[in-house]
């Protein structure tokens, strides 16, 4: 949390700043080429073209997420070339590929070991929802019934064109997050959880299979 | 490669006291294969891997196959006396299957280049005698591939080196292969729902128009 109490001292000198400044000085000062922007734009600004992924892959979704990451796509386009194979230095995580059962603790640790802030991004049908496996006993029915999820890609498996939206989407995200305020992001809220349940290994399945704080069940409208 | 017939004579005479019994496969693939009782089934594999015409050196499968309690029904005709006048009449014998567990091992040779022979080891049943002789020492190939079938049918493979589960976590108690397996309903929607997961969309509904 000593992540989050820094950046709100810091928006509230720079809330303070633009407080005073009137439209008329900032032309002014913009013809003298000095510009003057919210400090909350400047660092999303910053934020979301340097987000970095953890080089993590669960099957064959990751092996998009390389090509998307070559010369072919090129990833670097979006300042988010840096895999990292740490979780301590990676800002989003791409859960690219089949989440079993088994694997599921690791994942769920790994995001909570990744520093505010944090997005995740469900790459593929198996990430998102179980996708082919769904009726399997073995499979994850979506990663998004453990940790919260910023941007779902659906296809099996994506192309990398697909995970460039995603990349894209998740920018938008970013530029539009608020740092104080009743809707400020989860890293600005010292309130808001940072790390997430890891699920046990239970007798028949994952105990608990889903944490109802993050995922509830989707509602089926019939007609 | 000898006829499975040939290799069956030979087996049984080079292991005093081993059952085998040829087991027919009616499919086109006509993949017949031989059943070994459980006591003598290392001695028939360790024959089968060193026998100089055979040298079966190289397992490139084990699995499982679950078979649970069934009634067989068998049609046949019948020549008989009906009111005097011999007829052809179909009968019907039912026989009962007990439930049993089977570890199926493909066979193959890799110095004389031939293959498969497929060995069948059968449990006594699928509750606590479903136990069988590992295999293991005599093809290492078949160490994660017991362990396999030990993790997803229950099978309990004596001398094995090892036997962990491999694919499911070791707390896990259930045997996910098995035909009377009952997965954790934790899928709520499923677009196109059919066969099994249509009765569990219904029985969903039904909760949720009492709820």
């Amino acid at each position: 949390m000593a992540n989050g109490q820094r950046a709100r001292l810091v928006i509230r000198h720079s809330s303070f700043v633009i407080f005073l400044m009137d439209e008329g000085l900032r032309n002014e000062l913009q013809k003298q080429g000095i510009y003057t922007v919210k400090l909350e734009e400047l660092y999303n600004w910053g934020r979301k073209n340097s987000v970095w992924p953890l080089s993590f892959g669960l099957a064959c979704c990751a092996i998009e997420m390389m090509a998307a990451s070559m010369a072919r796509w090129d990833l670097a386009r979006f300042g988010a070339e840096v895999f990292r194979p740490s979780p301590r230095q990676a800002d989003l995580m791409i859960v690219a590929g089949t989440v079993t059962k088994k694997m599921t603790p690791q994942v769920v640790r790994l995001f909570n070991q990744m520093p505010e802030p944090k997005y995740v991004i469900a790459m593929g049908a198996c990430a998102i929802s179980g996708g082919p496996f769904k009726q399997g006993y073995n499979v994850l029915k979506g990663i998004d019934r453990f940790i919260p999820v910023d941007v779902h890609i659906p296809g099996c498996p994506p192309r990398p064109e697909a995970l460039l939206h995603a990349f894209m989407t998740l920018q938008k995200k970013i530029d539009e997050q608020k740092l104080t305020g009743p809707n400020r992001a989860r890293h600005c809220d010292p309130d808001a959880p940072s790390e997430f349940p890891i699920p046990q290994f239970g007798e028949h399945d994952l105990v608990p299979p889903s944490n109802p704080n993050v995922w509830k069940p989707a509602v089926v409208v019939r007609g | 490669m000898e006829t499975l017939e040939q290799i069956k004579s030979r087996a049984e005479a080079a292991v005093p006291g081993a059952r085998l019994e040829l087991i027919r496969n009616d499919a086109p693939s006509a993949q017949h294969s031989l059943l070994v009782d459980n006591e003598h089934a290392f001695a028939v594999a360790k024959f089968l891997r060193d026998d100089a015409q055979l040298r079966l050196d190289y397992c490139s499968n084990a699995t499982g196959v679950d078979w649970p309690e069934a009634e067989l029904t068998e049609k046949f005709k019948v020549t008989k006396l009906v009111d005097g006048v011999e007829k052809e009449v179909e009968e019907v014998k039912k026989t009962k299957r007990p439930a049993y567990l089977e570890a199926v091992y493909h066979l193959y040779s890799m110095a004389l280049k031939h293959g498969p022979v497929i060995l069948r080891l059968r449990t006594e049943d699928r509750g606590d005698k479903n136990h069988l002789p590992s295999l293991t020492l005599l093809w290492r190939s078949c160490e994660f591939q017991e362990r396999e079938i030990f993790d997803l049918y229950g099978i309990v493979f004596d001398g094995h080196p090892d036997l962990r589960r491999i694919l499911m976590w070791d707390e896990f108690k259930d045997f996910p292969m098995r035909k009377d397996y009952v997965e954790p309903d934790d899928y709520e929607y499923e677009p196109t729902p059919h066969d099994d997961v249509l009765a569990k969309v219904k029985q969903h509904r039904e909760a949720e128009a009492k709820a």
